[in-house]
């Protein structure tokens, strides 16, 4: 099989076909409020593809992915909050100067935790560091003494809970339920305007096209292989000289990264982060976008969260009360009928079709498979 | 007469297990357990059914932790190490079941156990050169699948599967190679294979084999030891053990 770099060449033409879909199809076919919208669902996939590699592929389901989500989007919000809670913008305030929900809560000055926020440098740097710093730690803690399967999924929905409680809780320091809202302006560029929200969906749909790129790199190193053999075998892995806590810290961690990427422009793109983006259901939510895309296929698992959620904004226009269980009915339907979603139904109808037309086009391109090719 | 002569030399051994005991929740399934491997040697244990067989090679590869007692092997002490540490210093394991990567093809199993980028970013930055395929290709051909390398492990014969996680032991290149029985459930064709494969892969390393088949035991044992209820019961050559009134009571009477 001929490869484009680390591609091998049918990869590198659906990442070519996805680029042309969200950078040309959906700009182009999308007036700026649906298209505003597919980039929020498009922040969902970074959380996707993060779970693709760590569940689908190193077997490791977290069902609290929504904390670096969350972690990601209030980083990022928390420098957009302090640029908009400027002196002058907040003169009516008994402490201006500080964001709009302290001083409710009768906060005198800015707690120390947000003063790197003033710079947007330091913001961009916590948006990734502090939930992948979190992840590291949860995942040192846990894979270290060899916690996993159910029980690691329990734990992370737990944290997930409770770090929701947390930001509800504390609101004079969060924004409590809340959360942070009415986000105006990122180094002066209004971000509510139209214009913005192009610019902004553009540069979300690279960054997304970047994190897919970077998901198949890791996918086709060793590493990616060694996460399917510790999903397989994980006594084998470690009986041949690797230390298995430290991958699977590195996978989570990798996968806390883009989900809090995606967090971030999340922010950016819709104006606010709250805590309903951070807990149980969000986390759920996403793991039922990738498992509706095909848990081992990084692109599948855009096309999932872009479908699941659009099915939820249709659906749910008229049906708001019936959505969650439909949700549910088709979580149940995709892992009992198609346990590796679309991409698993791509492969098995679609592919083949699709490589015979072309293998009768360009006979040249029908060879065999090499020694050594990947399975997948 | 082997053990008593060696005791007071122990430089020679490439492992000396002394003392070695773990508990249970008060059940010893080893009950300080000693014995020496020599450079060079094929050791095979034998014994009943719970003898603590497989429960020996878990406290050398580190699987277990010992209660008591200590495993040298060359100069380090191994109990105190980590599974992945106790690889490093040269200590490879089968395991009783084929235990190898079914989603991943024969070469990939392979690959992973190439000794060289096992950290996180050593794994990242690996590259597949032509040192990894003839190496690959090699052990593939000791193996007898060299055939199979692109297809997806899952799809070997079971006596494949042992092969190939023999296979993948042999490219770590341990010093010290411990097999758990790996002619179970193989035709008498494919013993007759891994007996000449175990004759192959003995040269500059030692091997412990656990093995049930008296038959496969003699081909290739150099000595026996006996394992009965955690201890050693006899231990020598194939045909001292075999005449050993003990042994025959508890093991090879029935
Ligand atoms: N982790 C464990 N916890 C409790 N008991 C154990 C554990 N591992 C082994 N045992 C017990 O220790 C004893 C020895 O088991 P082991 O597997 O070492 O036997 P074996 O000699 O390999 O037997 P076989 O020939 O059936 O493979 C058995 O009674 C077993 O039930
Ligand atoms: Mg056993």
């Amino acid at each position: 099989m001929e490869r484009i770099g680390f591609l091998k060449t049918s990869e590198a033409v659906g990442i070519a076909i996805l680029a042309a879909l969200i950078l040309i199809v959906l700009p182009l076919g999308l007036d700026i409020f649906r298209l505003n919208l597919a980039g929020k669902y498009l922040t969902y996939a970074f959380v996707a593809i993060g779970l693709v590699l760590c569940w689908g592929h190193g077997g490791i389901l977290s069902l609290g992915q929504g904390m670096f989500f969350g972690l990601g989007g209030y980083a990022m919000a928390m420098f957009l909050k302090l640029e908009a809670s400027s002196p002058e913008a907040t003169k009516i305030q008994s402490t201006p100067g500080i964001p709009d929900f302290m001083d409710w809560n009768q906060l005198t000055e800015l707690p120390w935790f947000w003063q790197p926020f003033h710079s947007l440098t330091l913001s961009l740097v916590a948006v990734v560091l502090v939930p992948t710093a979190f992840a590291f730690l949860i995942g040192t803690a846990m894979f270290k003494r060899r916690v996993g399967g159910v029980y690691f999924a329990i734990i992370t929905q737990a944290i997930a809970a409770i770090l929701t409680i947390l930001i509800v809780g504390q609101q004079g320091y969060t924004g409590g339920i809340n959360g942070i809202t009415d986000l105006r302006t990122l180094k002066g560029w209004d971000i509510r305007t139209d214009e913005a929200k192009y610019v902004l969906y553009f540069v979300n749909a690279g960054l997304l096209l970047a994190a897919v790129a970077a998901a198949y790199f890791v996918r086709q190193s060793k590493l990616g292989r060694i996460l399917v053999a510790m999903r397989d075998k994980e006594d084998r892995v470690r009986f041949s000289g690797y230390n298995v806590a430290n991958f699977k810290t590195f996978v989570f961690c990798l996968a806390a990264a883009l989900s809090a990427i995606g967090g971030a422009m999340f922010t950016l793109q819709v104006g606010f982060m709250s805590p309903s983006f951070v807990g149980i259901v969000p986390s759920i939510e996403m793991v039922i976008y990738t498992a509706v895309g095909g848990r081992l296929s990084i692109l599948g698992a855009v096309y999932g969260t872009l479908l699941v959620n659009w099915a939820k904004t249709s659906f749910s226009e008229s049906f708001p009360e019936l959505w969650l269980l439909g949700l549910g009915g088709l979580f149940i339907a995709v892992v009992l009928a198609f346990p590796n979603g679309l991409a698993g139904i791509y492969a098995d109808t679609i592919a083949p079709r699709l490589s015979r037309l072309l293998r009768r086009a360009r006979p040249a391109l029908g060879g065999t498979v090499p020694a050594g090719a990947p399975a997948e | 007469m082997h053990t008593i002569a060696r005791d007071a030399a122990a430089p020679d051994f490439l492992l000396s297990v002394e003392g070695l005991t773990v508990s249970f929740d008060g059940f010893k399934a080893v009950n300080d357990l000693s014995f020496y491997v020599d450079k060079n040697e094929i050791r095979v244990i034998i014994g009943p059914n719970g003898a603590g067989k497989t429960t020996v090679l878990d406290l050398i590869c580190g699987r277990t932790k010992a209660t008591a007692g200590s495993i040298r092997f060359r100069d380090i002490e191994l109990t105190r190490l980590s599974e992945n540490r106790i690889v490093e210093a040269g200590v490879g394991r089968k395991f009783q079941t084929p235990s190898i990567y079914e989603d991943l093809t024969v070469f990939e199993n392979l690959e992973i156990s190439f000794p060289r980028g096992r950290s996180v970013f050593g794994a990242l930055a690996f590259r597949r050169d032509a040192a990894v395929s003839e190496r690959i290709e090699e052990i593939a051909e000791m193996i007898f699948l060299k055939d199979h390398l692109a297809e997806r492990a899952a799809f070997l014969s079971h006596g494949q599967k042992q092969w190939l996680e023999i296979g993948m032991l042999l490219i770590q290149d341990p010093e010290l190679l411990m097999l758990d029985e790996p002619v179970a459930g193989m035709s008498v064709a494919e013993r007759r294979k891994t007996a000449e494969l175990l004759h192959k892969i003995i040269v500059g390393r030692s091997v412990i084999v656990i093995e049930h088949d008296m038959k496969f035991v003699e081909d290739i044992a150099h000595r026996v030891t006996v394992l009965h209820q955690g201890k050693v019961l006899s231990e020598g050559s194939m045909e001292r053990v075999k005449n050993d009134p003990k042994v025959v009571e508890v093991y090879l009477g029935h």
